[in-house]
């Protein structure tokens, strides 16, 4: 069976046995291993990537599901050489020990600033609770993540700056 | 010309991590990310019952499947010498079953196809004939007359007691429980759990057909130990066998034993000649890999009129499962778990322990621990706010009136062990006011008068780490020592290769700033290289807290040997006598003249460009550090919970975690790791367990059943630290991954127990769930 999504912003296809996983399309099919297998059942959350810009746990997705779709997976958050935000957090507040799940955290975090750049503590543990780390105790995890909001609140705050100087010429 | 630079990464600093970089982006590179040409997959089939009977095994149908290259049975294994191999504890364990399956999740036979997919398609048409035998599902069941026969395959073995253990003195125990004010007892099972890394274990077996060398890319956080081993199972020669241990996602002691699917995999990249891929599901991992605990203990503590603690007795049983592939020092049938009269000056004890076999999976492994001592800790903190409850004094106070203190140290327990070096008192005064405890102690009479359910549980823990002495402790004969291998290139960069190896507790990082300590080349120039054993000096790899004070004093002496040579290199650059030259952290200079002086930089160039007379080339040198003892390291957690009388859910509301790790080399690393083991005991206090019906089926297989803590429920953590330097450790460390799951459960249970003490409830078994705390409140009639 075909199946094509954009995977970091390219076209990537198959001809594929329609029941595949999307964690195994991805892992296999096309040689992205930063998105992990841990548990098979939904419920540690390394194997998270972006569906068009949502956390979906890839183990329990078909690849043929998301034809047609955008996948991010961890692979896709860096610009070139630069860090995300998100990912320069998880270095600076040590929100990785092991890295297994560090993917999917930085996958889930990165989604959760989209939709809202300036959250709480809870919200942050809420948005994170469907994966499992074994190493941090999340407190780092969440203090990256409140790391990245501030970059990025910061690097917003420059744009808007730039704007306003450009527009009052 | 030296340069006053910043030397950067020196002990002490908390500098980011090297390691992250590859991780961050996805390009770490674990054992399934490893794909080599030809590859074959690997599934294991595994028995459903707890005890059975092999009648017939029919590969017929799998064997034709599409894709299917072969179907090894454990018949096939024999005919190889390979249906069973030894056990570090000594043991023999199944490979594949060729007579009866002792575990539901045993290893039946394996599928060797071209995919993933076409491997576990095929492993479905295998048709295994099965006669049901009883099960036997804990250590009562097992000394029962006429309990069926377990390992009836073993020459000798009448019955399904695997060993008897003991330690300190009877006698004098005796005689001291005979004058004692008071007896208080404690019975407590400490269930059994299970290290569950997010990353389950697999290998890749390639055996190369023409030159014979077995390349084994493997989640071992002990690959030397595991090459020995292996060579020792299959009789291939040691040289031939390579073990190549790549990232691992997280370890906690799940990773250190052999697994029969390693040894299946290599056989069959033998026979066939392709590499073959294993990696197990999580259902796998949870029913057949290394499980932790199973301990049914019970304590005895003699106190006297005034509260001081006068003997200590302590028996076990142990509940092994069906092979005795309990992984610790061979003289230590329970591991460590003597180390139980804590941090207690107790002047008389006596241990005894007995090992069963069961109809459950084998493998006792020290979860996130140091051979059983978490199980200790466990008990003996449980004993002792009990004890402190029954006595109606204060636990914090009658914990201080029976510390060790410090001047005692070294301090000789009563079960032999010298304790290196602590502050109890210091520990636990810093915890408590850093809670406020005697506020919170008002707080919480106030709080029980107004009917509601609240505690403070204390530990203040005492940890053994650092395997060896080699002399006392080895696995299977081989010494636990542990090296460093540190070879500094003409440039002044530097390339560091230990025995241990990491599973995500930054070694990479760590481990450099000892050398950057030690001989002041920059952390960012020293690459550090761990897991292959082709590449790496042997040592008996990481667990039980052992890197830092093995493989970080085999770093640091390893750095000064090289500082030695250097000196040398040195005098004869500023050309001076060797006497006179001095070292200040990568600067050489002649005593009383500063300004003159070699960078270390400048002699790494000269070891290869410039030498004296008469010395050998090169700036290298490698060191096996055999420790004179174990560090123990040390705490005192404070834990502060509230229960619901509807639901029996307990809310941790504060916890403090005060650890003596010793010397900390980089405090951000240090209370990474004390956050995650926080967790950990968090967990196995109120969430983890693997449990068995009485026919032996697992019931916790899997991630919804076998319940971790997520971001929701883990506590927020108060960090603090007191700072006592092991004497015998080069850099002053002690060793520091596992203090918290060891320090921690006590902490939780025993703020459980504060809570309902007063009303009569002296135990609630781990995990200590909503259901079971409303339980015992509603036999008390304190429920709603």
């Amino acid at each position: 069976m075909k199946v094509s999504m954009k995977v970091n912003g390219v076209e990537r296809g198959g001809d594929i046995e329609p029941r595949v996983l999307l964690v195994d399309f991805l892992r296999t099919n096309l040689a992205q291993t930063g998105t992990h297998i841990g548990c098979d059942t939904t419920s540690c959350g390394a194997c998270t990537v972006l569906l068009d810009g949502e956390p979906v746990k890839s183990c329990t997705l078909l690849a043929v599901q998301v034809d047609g779709r955008n996948i991010t997976t961890v692979e896709g958050l860096a610009n070139g050489p630069t860090l995300s935000p998100m990912q320069a957090g998880f270095h600076e507040e040590h929100g990785l020990q092991c890295g297994f799940c560090t993917p999917g955290m930085m996958l889930v975090g990165t989604a959760l600033l989209e939709r809202n750049p300036d959250p709480t503590e809870d919200e942050i543990r809420w948005a994170i609770s469907g994966n499992i780390c074994r190493c941090t105790g999340y407190m780092n995890i969440v203090k990256a993540i409140q790391h990245a909001a501030k970059a990025q609140a910061a690097a917003q705050a420059k744009i808007s700056e730039t704007v306003a100087v450009a527009g009052g010429e | 010309m030296a340069t006053a630079t910043h030397l950067h990464g020196r002990i002490g600093e908390s500098i980011k991590r090297k390691e992250d970089a590859r991780f961050l982006r996805g390009k770490g590179n674990y054992l399934d990310d490893f794909v080599l040409p030809n590859m074959l997959h690997m599934a294991i089939l595994r028995s459903p019952h707890a005890h059975a009977r092999i009648k017939t095994i029919d590969t017929s149908a799998a064997g034709a499947m599409p894709g299917v290259i072969a179907v090894v049975t454990g018949e096939l294994m024999a005919q190889h010498k390979l249906a069973w191999m030894p056990t570090l504890s000594g043991d023999t364990q199944a490979v594949l079953a060729t007579d009866k399956v002792r575990f539901q999740g045993q290893e039946v036979a394996a599928v060797i196809a071209e995919t993933k997919y076409q491997a576990e398609d095929a492993r479905e048409a295998i048709i295994v004939d099965y006669e049901v035998l009883p099960a036997v599902t804990s250590p009562d069941g097992a000394k029962t007359a006429g309990a069926p026969l377990i390992r009836d395959e073993k020459e000798g073995q009448k019955d399904n007691h695997i060993y008897h253990w003991e330690s300190g003195n009877q006698a004098t125990t005796q005689a001291a429980f005979a004058k004692a004010h008071k007896v208080v007892r404690l019975h407590t099972f400490y269930p059994r759990c299970h290290p569950a890394p997010l990353e389950t274990c697999g290998c890749i077996a390639d055996v190369n057909g023409a030159t014979g060398k077995a390349t084994i890319y493997m989640t071992s956080q002990a690959p030397h130990a595991i090459r020995t081993v292996f060579a020792l199972v299959t009789g291939l020669p040691e040289q031939q066998i390579r073990i190549i241990s790549p990232d691992i996602g997280g370890g906690f002691g799940n990773k250190v034993p052999v697994y029969p699917g390693y040894v299946v995999a290599t056989a069959a990249s033998l026979l066939i000649g392709r590499p073959v891929k294993w990696v197990e599901d999580r259902t796998e991992n949870l029913i057949s890999t290394g499980f932790a605990r199973d301990y049914h203990m019970t304590g005895d503590l003699a106190v006297d009129k005034d509260g001081k603690m006068l003997a200590l007795r302590v028996h076990l049983d142990s509940d092994n499962g069906a092979f005795f592939s309990d992984a610790q020092p061979s003289k230590f049938k329970a591991g460590l778990f003597h180390i139980v009269t804590g941090s207690y000056d107790i002047p008389t004890a006596h241990v005894t322990a007995d090992g069963y076999y069961t109809n459950k999976a084998p493998g006792g492994v020290a979860y996130r621990c140091s051979f059983r001592v978490t199980e200790a800790s466990y008990l003996i903190e449980r004993l002792v706010t009990n004890a402190a409850i029954e006595l109606g004094i204060d636990q914090a106070e009658f914990r201080k009136r029976n510390f060790i203190q410090p001047e005692q140290f070294p301090y000789t327990s009563a079960t032999g062990w010298v304790y290196d070096s602590g502050d109890y008192p210091k520990a636990m005064d810093v915890a408590l006011k850093q809670l406020g405890y005697d506020e919170l102690k008002k707080d919480v009479e106030a709080r029980r008068k107004k009917g509601e359910v609240t505690g403070i549980g204390i530990a203040s823990f005492t940890e053994v780490v650092g395997a060896g002495h080699g002399a006392d402790f080895d696995i299977l004969g081989l010494r636990m020592f542990d090296s460093a291998e540190l070879r500094v290139h003409p440039t002044g960069k530097a390339m560091l290769r230990m025995g241990v190896k990491s599973q995500g507790q930054g070694h990479e990082t760590t481990f450099a700033q000892i050398v950057t300590e030690e001989l002041g080349i920059p952390a960012a120039d020293i690459e550090v290289q761990e897991g292959d054993t082709d590449n790496t000096p042997y040592g008996l790899g990481t667990y039980a807290s052992r890197s830092t004070p093995v493989g970080g004093a085999a770093t640091a002496m390893v750095s000064r040997k090289l500082r030695d040579k250097a000196k040398k290199i040195a005098a004869h650059l500023l050309e001076a006598s060797e006497a006179d030259i001095e070292f200040d952290h990568g600067k050489f200079f002649v005593r009383g003249s500063p300004s003159k002086s070699k960078t270390i930089q400048d002699v790494a160039f000269a070891a290869y460009t410039n030498l004296p007379d008469g010395l050998e080339a090169g700036l290298e040198g490698v060191t096996y550090y055999d420790p004179p003892n174990m560090t123990f390291p040390f705490g005192t957690y404070l834990v502060v919970v509230d229960i619901d009388r509807g639901t029996g859910q307990v809310k941790v509301r504060r916890m403090v975690a005060v650890d003596d790790c010793g010397v900390r080399i980089n405090p951000m690393v240090v209370e990474g790791q004390i956050h995650g083991g926080l967790t950990e005991g968090f967990g196995i206090a109120f969430m983890e367990l693997i449990t068995f019906d009485e026919e032996g089926n697992c019931l916790g297989s899997n991630f919804t059943d076998y319940l971790l803590p997520t971001s929701w429920e883990t506590p927020k953590f108060e960090m603090g630290e007191t700072v006592t330097p092991s004497p015998h450790h080069p850099i002053g460390a002690k060793g520091v991954g596992e203090s918290a799951t060891v320090g921690s459960p006590a902490a939780f249970v025993n703020a459980v127990i504060d809570a309902v003490g007063h009303l009569g409830i002296k135990n609630i078994d781990m995990p200590v769930t909503s259901d079971k705390v409303w339980e015992a409140l509603n036999k008390v009639g304190a429920a709603e």
